[in-house]
């Protein structure tokens, strides 16, 4: 049988701590006075509000007697777009939001931002949730609107655009992107095709031939609002009578769907009521974020110390091990590589860290038994190590399925609904609403992620290290291993 | 050379079944005389915490509130709580409402407004608020609870088709048993504690399913390997007995570092006051400890107990039948 040679042990522990390292502090390049991550490390963490606080909000889809209703997935399409435009206009660009269309729900987290000092999370709430309002104005008439410093934050309707509205969101039957394949190449392939309401032809009617003209260059522009954004502002180059206009010219199959959401937003049949609303004040969550980093590092020591009482060199090995494996954890929730966003980690999260730092010495504690109790039996230290790997083998892997099964199921059943766990579940529970709280799906993940790196560095990187060190002579005593003083 | 752990798990099963029986009684008593209690996240309602200095008056707080919550409000004041990160103790007042209808936003923000205006002097901020419809609270219980019946039948299928050798199904149904009781002990913690039953009470029955049971698989590999060795032969208890003292130091120190783990977080959460953890990690701890009881001394006893009822049944049936037989080739 091939030997692990004495190197290896270096390299495998050198690697362990240079991830590890990595993991924890990332590494940064300096760009002038930016610094920009090479690996993203702890900080770069995405924490989720009950850590930085902020708010989270379900809304559904009322009639005008608040009465629910059941609305299709194009509705809660457009009514997703119009809930992302506003937040936008509030500055929240950092922001989780899914649509259940199992149970017509939407769900909204986002956090508090940081430079924020009295931010008002109910009128946020109200804002978002409001019924927009979807005008067609005529010209393409701005002027800048800018807040109390000067600082210019948007643009509104002027002059005659302001003065005169064409149509509003009840008179527009609905709007789909379209793709014709005669045009391949010229830029009308994709555009936006609007139908409009019995009440909304005449009017249209009127103003298109208002504004058109059959000379190209004298042709009027009609300026579509949703609230104070201009979403698009077509160039009148037909007479509508009928009611089914086109808007084209540039268009992606992805831009011409989001012209035709945020059209459909406008005219959307219902409103959005809140079912499940919460807060939490970014001051009580960073200190709990701390606490559980103290808590964190306390275990981990703890852990350690422990191992090596119980097990001496395997022990040692094993606790080298488990830093590789937390590491690993920080790694898969961070994103490691810049271009990989990080996970959303919340307190249950952490907790799922830390408890996996307990549970995550189990496929070492299982090995390192096996191997004390072939020493004892009076086996050779090499035999004892071949053997006690791999007879602990299959108790190592029957026992961490069960745990995946646990993760996968929390995670589907807390996890957003267009995640891919949820999916997998649906079958199972698609009757059933979405969780009222996500905080639990961060443990969920950090359980998963926890017992695969206890299986990959407890298998693999613990047993490289044990076979290496064994071939050391000072690290040939059997008392390092278990066994009893000679 | 040391001597080889020898303690008669088997011989001893009907005093293990019985401590847990006995914990179990227990547990229903509270439950029957204390009650369970549920979070909003499951009923409906809400819950609104702000955080304020010196002394204000109950009274107060509920003229204060009146307009917007009619009367339905029960209050709780928790007095100088520290909070990490920031060095000035504060005081805590939680506005729970469980009536059907849920807070707006509108309401949450006339609440600060009338308490700030009645206790101008008090700091009052609002530090977290949560509220829940009660339909979807309902649904999402019932999708907790679906799921855990999910992961059990899972693990069910999972335990009989890996040990399948061994008699997989009774195995199975052993390990379920003693989850089932491992579930149990977590809920009455919960009942005991007064812990409001939430989201973190199905994470913990759910992890807690997976760490009891994953110690019972090691323990019933150690069976499948010992019975391949010593061939079908051999007696059951005497295989079970020698795995369980084999497997026992494994067990054990896993369950040590486990606890000492959840132990630090339960410590920590207790310091700086966070419910949201301490909700979490002591019925965890507990669950922990249960996780271990049952794997060790209650479920391969047990399953020793019922391959031999199973075996003395199929004796019984195989008698008959021959007596059938017999009597038939008499006549």
């Amino acid at each position: 049988m091939k030997r692990t040679g004495k190197p290896v042990f270096f390299i495998v522990a050198l690697l362990i701590l240079f991830v590890s390292y990595a993991a924890f502090f990332g590494i940064y390049t300096e760009r002038g006075d930016l610094s920009i991550p090479v690996i993203k490390g702890a900080s770069d963490i995405r924490w989720g509000i009950d850590i930085r606080g902020g708010v989270e909000a379900t809304f559904y889809a009322v009639d005008d007697d608040d009465n629910a209703l059941q609305a299709d997935s194009k509705q809660l399409d457009a009514a997703k777009e119009i809930i992302s435009i506003r937040l936008v206009d509030n500055h929240i660009t950092d922001y989780e939001l899914y649509v259940d269309y199992e149970n017509s729900r939407i769900i909204l987290r986002f956090p508090w931002r940081e430079d924020e000092t009295d931010f008002n999370p109910e009128s946020a709430i109200q804002e978002i949730s409001m019924t927009a309002m979807l005008t067609f104005r005529e010209g393409n008439e701005t002027e800048e609107v800018t807040d109390a410093n000067g600082n210019v934050t948007g643009i509104k309707p002027a002059g005659v655009t302001e003065s005169n509205i064409i149509l509003t969101g009840d008179d527009v039957e609905k709007a789909e992107p379209y793709y014709d394949n005669t045009k391949v190449g010229t830029n009308s392939a994709y555009g936006v095709q609007l139908t409009l309401k019995e009440s909304g032809k005449a009017k249209f009617a009127e103003a298109t031939e208002k504004l058109y003209s059959a000379t190209e260059s004298e042709r009027g522009t009609i300026s579509i609002w949703l609230d104070n954004d201009e979403i698009s502002y077509p160039r009148v180059d037909a007479v509508i009578t009928d009611g089914v206009a086109t808007i084209s010219g540039s268009f992606t199959a992805a831009s011409a769907q989001d012209l035709a959401n945020k059209i459909n937003a406008g005219a959307l049949p219902f409103k959005l009521a809140t079912s499940n609303f919460g807060s939490i004040n970014p001051q009580l969550g960073s200190s709990a974020l701390d606490a559980m980093l103290l808590a964190g590092a306390i275990a981990l020591v703890l852990v350690c110390i422990f191992m090596i009482l119980v097990y001496r060199l395997p022990g040692a090995v094993a606790s080298i091990a488990l830093l590789g494996q937390v590491a690993g954890m920080i790694a898969a929730v961070s994103g490691f590589l810049p271009s990989i966003s990080s996970f959303t980690l919340t307190l249950p999260g952490i907790a799922g860290m830390i408890l996996s730092i307990g549970m995550g010495v189990d496929a070492n504690v299982i090995t390192n038994e096996r191997i004390k109790e072939e020493i004892r039996k009076g086996r050779s230290l090499d035999a004892a190590i071949d053997n006690g790997s791999s007879e602990s083998f299959s108790a190592i892997f029957d026992g961490n399925v069960t745990v995946i099964i646990v993760a996968i199921i929390l995670m589907g059943v807390f996890g957003p609904p267009d995640g891919f766990w949820s999916k997998l579940l649906t079958p199972f529970l698609f009757m059933f609403g979405t969780a009222t709280t996500g905080s639990v799906y961060s443990f969920g993940y950090t359980l998963l992620i926890g017992v695969i790196f206890n299986f990959i560095m407890g298998v693999t990187a613990s047993r490289l290290m044990i076979k290496s060190l064994s071939r050391f002579k000072h690290f040939r005593n059997k008392w390092l291993y278990g066994g009893d003083r000679t | 050379m040391r001597k080889q752990m020898n303690f008669d798990f088997v011989g001893n099963k009907k005093k293990f079944a019985l401590v847990s029986l006995c914990i179990l009684v227990v547990g229903i008593l509270c439950n029957i005389f204390l009650g369970a209690k549920m979070d909003i996240q499951f009923t409906g309602g809400s819950i609104i915490k702000y955080s304020y200095s010196g002394d204000i008056s109950e009274q107060a707080v509920r003229d204060a509130l009146n307009p917007v919550t009619n009367g339905n409000e029960s209050l709780q004041f928790n007095y100088n709580v520290f909070a990490a990160g920031s060095d000035a103790a504060h005081n805590v007042l939680s506005v729970s409402v469980s009536d059907q209808h849920q807070l707006s936003s509108e309401d949450q923000q006339a609440m600060l407004s009338a308490l700030k205006e009645a206790f101008p002097d008090a700091a009052m901020t609002q530090i977290e608020s949560n509220s829940v419809e009660a339909t979807m609270g309902r649904e999402f219980f019932w999708k907790c609870m679906v799921a855990v019946v999910l992961a059990s039948v899972l693990m069910l299928v999972y335990v009989a088709f890996r040990f399948r050798k061994i008699g997989g199904w009774s195995a199975g149904l052993v390990a379920l048993v003693a989850l089932l009781n491992d579930c149990l002990v977590s809920y009455f913690v919960f009942i005991i504690f007064r812990i409001p039953l939430d989201d973190n009470f199905v994470a913990v029955i759910l992890t807690i399913l997976g760490y009891s049971l994953n110690d019972t698989i090691v323990i019933y590999d150690r069976i499948r390997e010992n019975r391949r060795q010593l061939g079908p032969k051999s007696d059951l208890a005497t295989v079970v007995n020698l795995s369980l003292n084999q497997s026992f130091g494994r067990t054990l120190n896993t369950s040590i570092a486990t606890f000492m783990a959840v132990t630090c977080v339960t410590v920590v959460a207790l310091i700086y006051n966070l419910d949201s953890i301490l909700s979490f990690s002591v019925p965890m701890m507990f669950g922990v400890l249960s996780g271990f009881y049952t794997s060790v001394f209650l479920a391969s006893p047990l399953w020793v107990g019922l391959r031999s009822v199973m075996a003395r049944h199929k004796a019984a049936k195989a008698e008959k039948q021959q007596n059938g037989k017999k009597k038939a080739a008499a006549k």
